[in-house]
């Protein structure tokens, strides 16, 4: 017990002592809520729009106030003819063009109709569709201001409400992805890169021709890696709460159990990284390319996996993160308990199993 | 009873490169066996197969009774390793190295500090430097009392002093010495013929096969031919002359002088400085001398 526990000092030491390590564990992941959070984020305010208005009454004046004053659209300027839609466009600054046709007020008023095209760039298709559905939705409640009383016909209006996020905040869902790389990439990544440092710098050498059990080496180098990535999973949810308002409404303890599990699946393919790779930049390679990449782009993280070709939702399977992240966002956003997560918990105990049994397997007690 | 280390027929091959070759010795207990050979003659292979960290491909080998596959983990109980290169942890201090090591092998550096202070006193000033920091010297000093801080029973040190200065190398192979009163039995590997004579036994090896094992003494002893040692300013200019010289049993370059070996058996002096003499070399100086390990090696190689 106590060459295990003057083992765990020695990792720590490494850990404490070497500043671009502390910068990876605790830089990072505050770096990138915080570049998550403000930064990048789907919501879009203040789009540049350019305004066409060939019958300029006060039915089309009135509509152009509501858009301009939604705070979706900043006005860019006025056309005077189609022929300058192009040309504002491929100046690049105008996202969106309002046309409104010839006698808008008046048709409206005599047939009960009107004509309004809206053009967008869609170089950005996520961001040409979010527009459109702004203005829609502004025309639409335009329309129903101006129908006061019972409404004539037959009518089916939706009312739309966004339950667990009504105000479609990004980091809502950038939070529990954000703990999925973070714990990926403090477990996996640091593990197997300080393990193959020991193979590399040859130490490893001289601690295997000693009475040390390699399962001995091994617990005691993951040891303070899973009290970081606890902790450091932490700062991120404390982070996400306070600074963005990102609700836990399950369990806390549930919710810790289930990065306690996903954290051991992590570090056992960390290891079994460190079985393949002889060098620390081989390590690191395998765990981008390998581990990283794939998790980010096919765990639902960035890009809803339902939209996936049927071949890569199939692939997105055999991601651990994927079930983590459905896990994580029940239980924080939804406030599930185990009943709910209870299926992508033991799939995530198996992963965990598996890769524990075969990094054992393949952990050599002798050297090349 | 088996002697502390005791190797039958050990071959080790690297996908297409032969590195041991039916490897057979014996060292007995308490003494400085010095396996000697250049760079990729086999030394860290066959070091590496008695700690139990490679295995050979045949043959069989006994470290204090055990066998190094079956028992591989008694004997990683009861040996010290001390790897050809510096394996410490260079962010760590020097005692926190020393305790740590100490740990492993689940003792105190209080408990056995008797056997390492005449060489850890030298480096107890610098304690609380990182290992990184060291110079050569030092690092090798704390590597051993790393690798002695257990109290082995066999220690094993893969070339403990290459890249190491004169001085120190001395200092290192007077503190082995002094290790044999403890009782341990000390497997130790060096490029440097001239580091043989600090050995009880020595194995010459090269392209792994052992060329000869004797004592340091009595293998010059058996050396039977004459060597005359030849210094001359114009030394490369010389050999090279005197490698096509028609008399020329073998000539190689020894340190500042040459070293020259004639196939007459009991040519003369006075007729070797005639001869050169004739050969545009005016200045030169040459003297018999008494072989030394280095040349046996060389004269064992041209047999080969």
């Amino acid at each position: 017990m106590k060459r295990f526990i003057a083992f765990v000092k020695k990792e720590v030491f490494h850990i404490t002592r070497d500043f671009r390590t502390m910068l990876i564990l605790f830089g990072m992941p505050v770096a990138q809520i915080l570049l998550f959070g403000f930064a990048i984020t789907n919501e879009i305010r203040d789009a540049n729009i350019a305004i066409l208005d060939h019958s300029k009454d006060h039915i089309s004046e009135k509509l152009t106030n509501k858009f301009l004053s939604s705070g979706y659209f900043k006005l860019d300027s006025y056309l005077q003819s189609a022929e300058e839609i192009e040309t504002e466009f491929k100046k690049g600054k105008i996202k969106l063009v309002i046309v409104f046709g010839k006698q808008f007020g008046e048709n409206l008023n005599r047939f009960q109709s009107s004509e309004l095209q809206i053009i967008a760039d869609a170089t950005d298709p996520n961001t040409a569709n979010t527009l459109i559905n702004y203005t829609q939705s502004i025309v639409r409640d335009f329309v129903a201001s101006l129908n006061p009383g019972p409404p004539t016909g037959i009518m089916i209006i939706p009312e739309v409400r966004f339950r667990y996020n009504q105000n479609l905040k990004g980091v809502f869902l950038f939070v529990p992805g954000l703990i999925t790389i973070i714990l990926m990439l403090v477990t996996a990544m640091m593990t197997s890169i300080s393990l193959t440092r020991e193979k590399e710098l040859g130490t490893m050498e001289v601690l295997l021709a000693s009475p040390m059990k390699p399962i001995q080496i091994i617990v005691a180098k993951v040891i303070p890696y899973i009290f970081l990535a606890f902790f450091i999973s932490i700062i991120v949810l404390l982070l996400g709460y306070f600074v963005f308002g990102v609700p836990i409404k399950g369990n806390l303890l549930l919710l810790l159990f289930e990065l306690l599990l996903f954290v051991l699946t992590t570090l056992s393919l960390g290891i079994l990284i460190s079985t393949i790779a002889k060098t620390q930049l081989v390590a690191l390679m395998i765990s981008v390319m390998g581990l990283l990449l794939p998790t980010i782009i096919l765990s639902g993280f960035i890009f809803p996996i339902e939209n996936m070709p049927k071949i890569l939702q199939w692939i997105s399977n055999i991601i651990p993160a994927k079930w983590f992240i459905i896990i994580v966002k029940n239980i924080m956003l939804k406030g599930s308990g185990i009943d709910m997560v209870w299926k992508e918990t033991l799939i995530i105990l198996g992963f965990a199993m598996l890769f524990i049994m075969m990094s054992l397997k393949k952990f050599n007690i002798r050297i090349g | 009873m088996r002697p502390p280390i005791d190797i039958y027929g050990i071959s080790k091959h690297y996908e297409d490169i032969i590195a041991l070759k039916d490897i057979s010795f014996q060292v007995n207990k308490a003494e400085i066996f010095g396996l000697i050979g250049p760079d990729g003659a086999g030394k860290t292979s066959m070091f590496r197969i008695l700690t139990t960290l490679l295995l050979p491909d045949t043959g069989e080998a006994y470290v204090q009774g055990y066998h190094i596959v079956k028992d591989y983990k008694k004997i990683r109980e009861i040996i010290g390793y001390m790897p050809g290169r510096f394996s410490l942890y260079q962010d760590l201090s020097v005692e926190e190295n020393l305790s740590l090591f100490a740990s492993i092998f689940g003792t105190t550096i209080e408990e056995n500090y008797e056997l390492v202070k005449e060489i850890y006193s030298q480096i107890e000033p610098f304690k609380d430097r990182r290992a990184g920091q060291l110079s050569g010297g030092m690092k090798q000093k704390l590597a051993l009392s790393c690798a002695l801080i257990h109290k082995p029973e066999v220690l094993f040190l893969d070339e403990p002093t290459t890249g190491v200065d004169p001085v120190s190398r001395t200092e290192f192979w007077g503190i082995l010495k002094n290790l044999k009163a403890y009782g341990i039995t000390i497997l130790v590997s060096t490029p440097y013929m001239d580091e043989a004579n600090m050995c009880d036994n020595i194995g010459l090896i090269q392209n792994g096969e052992i060329l000869s094992i004797d004592t340091p003494g009595k293998m010059t002893q058996d050396f039977d031919r004459d060597i005359y040692a030849i210094k001359t300013k114009h030394k490369h200019k010389f050999l090279n002359t005197l490698k096509s010289y028609e008399n020329t049993y073998s000539v190689f370059s020894f340190g500042d002088s040459i070293h020259y070996i004639d196939v007459r058996n009991n040519v003369k002096e006075s007729e070797l400085i005639s001869t050169f003499s004739k050969m545009e070399f005016p200045e030169f100086n040459i003297e018999k001398i008494k072989p030394t390990v280095e040349d046996c090696f060389m004269d064992l190689m041209k047999q080969e």
